[in-house]
């Protein structure tokens, strides 16, 4: 007899949320997974994984995603497409959707994180219309032409890779004198003859009327300005986490993403956090499994009292 | 037509523009995760519209010319054509039930 709809609620099916549930419907936890728009998450718009390990050859990150979502149905996992607009704090924690409340005994937010945008006149009226944070959706549409990436870690770096496939010239615009991302991304970009690396650089503005004409730039040592003519923005700047939801009730950090301990506890009993959407060192698919896992044991373990 | 048509640059006209029915064309193309994720909810759509709309698929990476024409910057984007004329458009992966709307709206 338990009072709640739930055991376990995970909410975002990217891979920390596929896997712990996995591990939850291994437990033989009642588990529901929660996904506002498309089970993978940010990995859906990877081309090629190459750093997860056992695809010596790399795969896709669709394929990836699909594959761990069938793996967790295949124990009993639970899918449901809906948007979490608010939380309760429990027990049992309610959550509440578009068209239902639900009650769960524990809860793990999986919510991930988006691409962060630059905050720049024109990006918002743009998006879309030359303005795009998905290289591998919206690459071919460039074929031949001239666009500019921005930034300068592992996901910048892999989308301009992708993007010579397509592209006449790549502008790679960094604020820094140095990229972040891994070193053999960061060979494979200085070895691109269709990739012009503009340091120091940043996006004041980006221009056009209907579509992207011109992206305004700024360099941050000597203050100069310029216009490059692109028809193409591709924004790669980090990333933020989408915790609007919880609507404070949970502790997060100065740029919203959530506290945990070692056992992926929040300060709220029962309340776990996994994947990108928590305060951690490196956001990747490999630590977000960890993370999964972890989350779905800790939180078997308060509902059986083990804690 | 149970399964969406694939169309191409050199019969979209014939096949869209001048189709009897109205018609949906899910502009999407093979490197593009979001695409793959909705192509079974337009597959869907095509069997439980059969008769009413046209569903077809068009594959940007190897036409370029409507893409341009029609002004699409991002993909997945999905039309809905009816006597030629674009009556709505979705760009992004979406939910069925947000397709669905579009489409009853169109018919």
């Amino acid at each position: 007899m338990t009072a709640w709809d739930y055991d376990l609620i995970i909410v975002g099916g990217g891979p920390a949320g596929l896997t712990a549930g996995l591990y939850a419907g291994r437990a033989r936890l009642k588990t529901l997974l929660l996904e506002k728009l498309i089970h993978g998450g940010q990995v859906m718009t990877t081309d090629l994984v190459e750093n997860y390990p056992g695809f010596p050859e790399g795969i896709s990150g669709f394929e990836l995603s699909d594959r761990m979502r069938r793996q967790a149905e295949r124990f009993g996992l639970e899918f449901q497409n809906a948007t979490v607009q608010g939380l309760k704090v429990g027990p049992p924690h309610e959550l509440t959707l578009e068209d239902r409340e639900l009650t769960a005994g524990a809860l793990i937010i999986a919510s991930g994180a988006r691409y962060r945008r630059l905050g720049v006149p024109g990006e918002d009226e743009l998006t879309g219309k030359g303005v795009s944070f998905c290289a591998t959706c919206d690459g071919a549409l460039y074929r031949d032409q001239e666009i500019a990436v921005v930034g300068g870690g592992d996901t910048a770096l892999t989308d301009a890779l992708f993007l010579t496939r397509f592209a006449a010239k790549i502008h790679l615009l960094h604020r820094r004198d140095a990229f972040r991302g891994a070193k053999i991304l960061q060979e494979r970009i200085l070895a691109q003859e269709k990739v012009q690396i503009h340091w120091d650089t940043v996006v004041t503005a980006i221009q056009g009327t209907q579509a992207v004409e011109a992206v305004q730039l700024q360099n941050v040592k000597t203050g100069e300005l310029a216009s490059l003519p692109v028809t193409g923005v591709f924004i790669f700047v980090g990333v933020t986490p989408n915790t609007d939801w919880l609507q404070g009730r949970v502790p997060v950090d100065d740029g919203g993403f959530v506290f945990t301990d070692d056992h992926m506890a929040t300060a709220i009993p029962g309340i776990f956090a996994a994947g990108d959407v928590r305060h951690k060192l490196l956001r990747q698919i490999s630590t977000a499994v960890g993370d999964g896992a972890t989350a779905a044991f800790a939180a078997e373990n308060y509902l059986t009292g083990n804690h | 037509m149970a399964e969406p048509l694939q169309v191409s640059d050199a019969d979209f006209e014939q096949e869209i523009l001048k189709a009897d029915l109205p018609a949906m064309v899910d502009f999407w193309a093979a490197w593009c995760g979001p695409c793959r994720a909705i192509a079974p909810v337009v597959e869907e759509l095509a069997r439980d519209y059969q008769g009413k709309v046209k569903v077809a698929k068009m594959n940007v990476d190897e036409n370029a010319k409507t893409p341009a024409k029609y002004g699409i910057r991002a993909i997945p984007t999905l039309i809905i054509f009816k006597g030629g004329q674009v009556v709505e458009q979705i760009t992004g992966a979406v939910s069925r039930n947000i397709i669905e709307s579009a489409l009853k709206k169109a018919l």
